[in-house]
């Protein structure tokens, strides 16, 4: 299940929702990304995410299958804001849950490595010095192209 | 008509967000849509300088240069993505 939305998320509640009911998942991995309070030395003072809609929505769809197809998954979940956030505010939510924890870790890995390459979001970054675009990471290229013809385990 | 939208720095250089046009008959590809769109001048010419720095995609999947058109699609312009955390 994926979601595209500006409000926040009770990561507690959305498990328990998403889990409801469900007793063969094992093993439930969870990753939450936050909204960090530097930017390039600088503090930042807020991050603004626009997106594609539309395309958005289908690229965490399509990554949301793939998960499915490659592991033995109960359950996953995808929350991605836009908008304005503040330093700590949650930006994203992965949700896997499993028979084992073994497809769980790795499914979760997967989803978070190739949605920061592949869904259409650009940050923009406040500090004191005014907004600025992100540039992409070349370390993000390569951690989800360590995902590509089936390798069994992402990073660099 | 295609409808072509600008997304995030492209956006910014661009002027624009989005914009209707009527597609050229030697049009017949993205490649020949970047090419008509920088004759064309303006922002979205300077939006699209430099490709090494824009991504395209056509009906809400990733395309590449040579994608084919017909002239009712929505192609979209836009910087490499940086949505996720650290």
């Amino acid at each position: 299940m994926i979601r595209v939305q500006r409000e926040t998320f009770d990561v507690g509640a959305e498990i328990a929702s998403l889990c409801a009911g469900d007793t063969a998942a094992g093993g439930v991995c969870v990753f939450l990304g936050r909204v960090r309070e530097f930017a390039h030395g600088a503090a930042l003072q807020a991050m603004t995410l626009e997106h594609y809609p539309g395309m958005t929505e289908r690229q965490l769809e399509a990554l949301d299958a793939e998960a499915q197809r490659r592991w033995l998954l109960e359950k996953t979940l995808i929350i991605h804001r836009y908008g304005r956030l503040l330093p700590g505010e949650a930006i994203v939510l992965v949700v896997t849950a499993a028979a084992h924890r073994e497809a769980a870790f790795d499914a979760c890995r997967f989803l978070i490595d190739c949605l920061k390459t592949t869904a259409p979001f650009w940050k923009a970054e406040e500090t004191a010095a005014g907004s600025r675009w992100v540039d992409a990471r070349a370390a993000d290229d390569a951690a989800a192209l360590s995902w590509q013809d089936g390798a069994a385990a992402g990073g660099s | 008509m295609l409808t072509i939208l600008y997304f995030a720095s492209v956006k910014e250089k661009a002027g624009c967000g989005e914009e209707t046009v009527r597609l050229p008959a030697a049009v017949t590809d993205v490649m020949g849509l970047v090419a008509w769109l920088r004759q064309r001048g303006g922002g979205p010419a300077a939006a699209l300088t430099d490709l090494a720095a824009v991504r395209v995609a056509v009906n809400q999947e990733y395309a590449r240069l040579d994608h084919p058109l017909t002239g009712d699609e929505e192609v979209a312009f836009f910087p490499p993505v940086t949505g996720g955390a650290p």
